[in-house]
């Protein structure tokens, strides 16, 4: 597949295609950080995620519209406002989910799954009921437009850039969260030995129900920046949600780093062979390729070691 | 059937369920449905081999399969493929510039028929196809998986993942495979005309057949100590293989078990629709599976059936009238289906329905037929009530896991 260029033609390429993979790569980070906190700290599988994550978009753009309308002033910061928002707002809802249902079944797993899927189903044809089937977009604040160009070949847009700095940086409060505050120690006391935790007086529901909420929470900032590179739809959600559980599982349950290696390599390769194949046969080979190093190694890449 | 004494065992209670199944489908349907409706209904049946399978898989073994649709939809891809070639002779294709090769080939530019369409000119080949093709993607899948001990919600992921995968493939290969709007315009199998009403309401019955077929030789595997190892390994894997059991082989047989029963739906499924696309083999559609057997009651094969015919029949009345409401309605049901009721409708009957039963069993003694009216409304799995012609190897287990 490479017959035909340049070595120099083919670093272009490749350094083109990374450029354009690390959106994919922002958009994988910020869903699967959420999901591996989920899956990783609670074994739940949340089929809704991509749900949440579009309610943030939602509401991004409805604060949008909002800012548009009676503050224009302040609009070149109106994403500020709906970033915190969408995490209260998702962060809120998955509460009060986890309040209704998952709760009951953390020894049941699987049922959690088709549980939270039917919540998906509810969660998107409501989307579609209230703003309609088609796909909304927000109007990008002026600062966030234009690109910056790297080299003659190379340029970079703001917003593709913005993004990745959010998700970066969710990346790392997640991780001083986890590793580094008495909430982590919490959480991770749990998720080790559950009774034990609860014998030293942790409060192991409520340990369940803040991390799920910031589960779904970070899920909202993911969609509110996901409007920035995209447009949002009722079932924009349920495209991603295969891919993001391939990362998490990928980058092994428990891991972060892993997390963010396994959409690094994921989102790079699939952009990468975009450029050689066509769109369908790249994420073929990208996902064949990772189901069957998961069959070979079903730990993932960073697994803890603990023995099964 | 399976029985040492097949008459006694219809007359047994577990044998009346079936026998009520039977009429339901074989007399009761086809009076009451014109043709269309009929095929509807035998459309619907083809889940039901699906849901068999899953009450097999998942309400059994413990092993949720998110990717049944990936077996329903090569059992039903290799059967179109047969139809498909039956249907594009040179003659018929006359028009096309490459005349003797389906038609969506010929708009893609093919100039001849892939090497892996040619085994399908044969139909004995395409039968053996049906079931062959998906029980060995399920025995490589099964032997890699489960032989590592992987399992739970990472085989759930794993093959909701092979779904999206193959859906991707049939979409994105359109010249070899029909792209998304699958294989179309079938007309005969074998000569035979699959299109008009006769054909269908034939069909429908070798549907019905197949379906008891398949229910029987799930009901053999439940009975005999092979079931009983499944249930076992569902409540203690680790005991199960401490007691010298090797679970991997058993984990196997039981996925490719329902990869056979998925096939052979999905090729009835063609036959009796008329076409196969990529949107019966997807994320959702294999999702959707589940809830089938969820609702009929994950451990009643019987309760499957059922499962499947109420699911759809709600599905396509609510398409009709309001299909605004039908995800609502789905959404629901897989929520309360968990939450409410995880037995599904088989365990609704097992608790009102059976003690009413029971009354009835015992004041008359002699007239058994009494209790068939009551049966219609929901169906359970095989009682665990111990008849005295009831051979002790093959009498049925009442699960104590929910």
């Amino acid at each position: 597949m490479f017959d035909g260029y340049t070595s120099s033609e083919l670093m272009s390429i490749f350094a083109m295609q990374g450029f354009a993979g690390l959106s994919l790569f922002s958009v994988f980070v910020l869903m699967a950080l959420g999901l591996a906190i989920i899956f990783g700290q609670m074994g739940v599988i949340n089929m809704a995620h991509g749900e949440f994550m579009i309610l943030g978009a939602y509401t991004t753009y409805l604060t949008s519209g909002f800012f548009q309308s009676y503050l224009p002033s302040l609009f070149g910061g109106y994403f500020f406002v709906a970033m915190v928002l969408a995490f209260l707002i998702c962060a809120a809802l998955g509460a009060f989910v986890e309040w209704l249902m998952i709760r009951r079944l953390y020894h049941r797993p699987l049922d959690t799954l088709l549980a939270t899927w039917g919540l998906s189903l509810i969660m998107q044809q409501a989307y579609r009921s209230i703003f309609g089937a088609r796909e909304v977009g927000v109007d990008l604040p002026e600062w966030m437009m234009g690109a910056i160009q790297v080299t003659d070949l190379v340029e970079l847009p703001i917003n593709g850039l913005f993004v990745m700095i959010i998700a970066l940086s969710i990346a790392v409060g997640v991780y001083f969260l986890m590793y580094r505050s008495g909430y982590g120690k919490k959480v991770r006391a749990v998720v080790q030995n559950r009774p034990m935790a609860e014998a030293v007086g942790i409060n192991s529901a409520g340990i369940d129900r803040a991390t799920f909420a910031l589960g779904c929470g970070i899920a909202g900032v993911a969609g509110a920046a996901f409007t920035m590179i995209g447009s949002t739809g009722p079932s924009s959600g349920q495209a991603y949600i295969v891919d993001t559980f391939l990362v998490v599982v990928f980058g092994g349950a428990q891991s972060l780093i892993g997390t963010i290696v396994s959409a690094f390599g994921i989102s790079q390769a699939q952009s990468t062979m975009e450029f050689f194949l066509s769109g369908s046969m790249a994420k073929v080979l990208t996902l064949l390729v990772v189901v069957g190093i998961l069959m070979l190694r079903p730990e993932g890449l960073m697994a803890l070691k603990v023995r099964r | 059937m399976n029985s040492s004494s097949p008459l006694k065992w219809f007359a047994t209670r577990e044998g009346l369920y079936y026998v009520a199944l039977a009429v339901l489908l074989v007399v009761l349907l086809p009076l009451a449905l014109d043709p269309f409706r009929l095929n509807m209904v035998g459309k619907y049946l083809t889940y039901a081999f699906v849901a068999i399978g899953l009450v097999m898989c998942w309400g059994k073994a413990g092993i949720l399969s998110l990717g049944q649709g990936v077996f329903f939809g090569l059992g039903g891809y290799c059967m179109a493929m047969f139809l498909k070639l039956e249907a594009s002779t040179p003659e018929a294709t006359a028009i096309q510039s490459t005349p003797g090769i389906p038609d969506f080939m010929d708009w893609n530019q093919l100039t001849e028929l892939p090497w892996f369409w040619e085994p399908f000119h044969s139909f004995s080949f395409t039968l053996l196809a049906v079931i062959g093709v998906p029980v060995l993607l399920a025995f490589v899948i099964g032997f890699a998986m489960f032989t590592r001990r992987v399992g739970g919600v990472y085989f759930a992921i794993i093959t909701q993942a092979i779904a999206a995968i193959l859906t991707i493939l049939i979409i994105g290969q359109q010249g070899y495979t029909g792209g998304v709007n699958g294989i179309t315009d079938l007309q005969t199998l074998n000569g035979w005309d699959i299109r008009t009403d006769e054909a269908r309401t034939i069909l429908y019955f070798v549907c019905v057949g197949m379906l008891f077929l398949c229910l029987f030789v799930a009901r053999l595997v439940q009975n005999r100590k092979l079931g009983r190892i499944l249930v076992a390994m569902n409540a203690q894997e680790n005991r199960v293989r401490f007691s010298g059991y090797d679970v991997a082989a058993f984990k196997i047989f039981v996925f490719c078990l329902a990869a056979a029963f998925a096939g052979v739906g999905g090729a009835l499924f063609t036959l009796i629709v008329g076409f196969m696309s990529p949107s019966f083999i997807g994320i959702v559609a294999s999702i959707e599976m589940v809830i089938f057997c969820a609702l009929g009651g994950r451990l009643s094969i019987l309760g499957a059936v059922y499962g499947a015919l109420l699911v759809n029949a709600a599905k396509s009345g609510f398409s009709e009238s309001f299909p605004e409401l039908w995800p609502f309605a789905m959404g629901a049901l897989f929520i309360g289906v968990v939450l409410a009721f995880p037995n599904g409708l088989a365990g609704l009957y097992q608790t009102y329905v059976m003690p009413l039963e029971d009354k009835i069993f015992k004041r008359n003694k002699g007239a058994k037929l009494e209790a068939k009216p009551a049966e219609k409304a929901a169906e359970p799995k095989p009682t665990a009530e111990k008849t005295p012609d009831y051979d002790p190897m093959i009498d049925s287990y009442s699960p104590e896991k929910s």
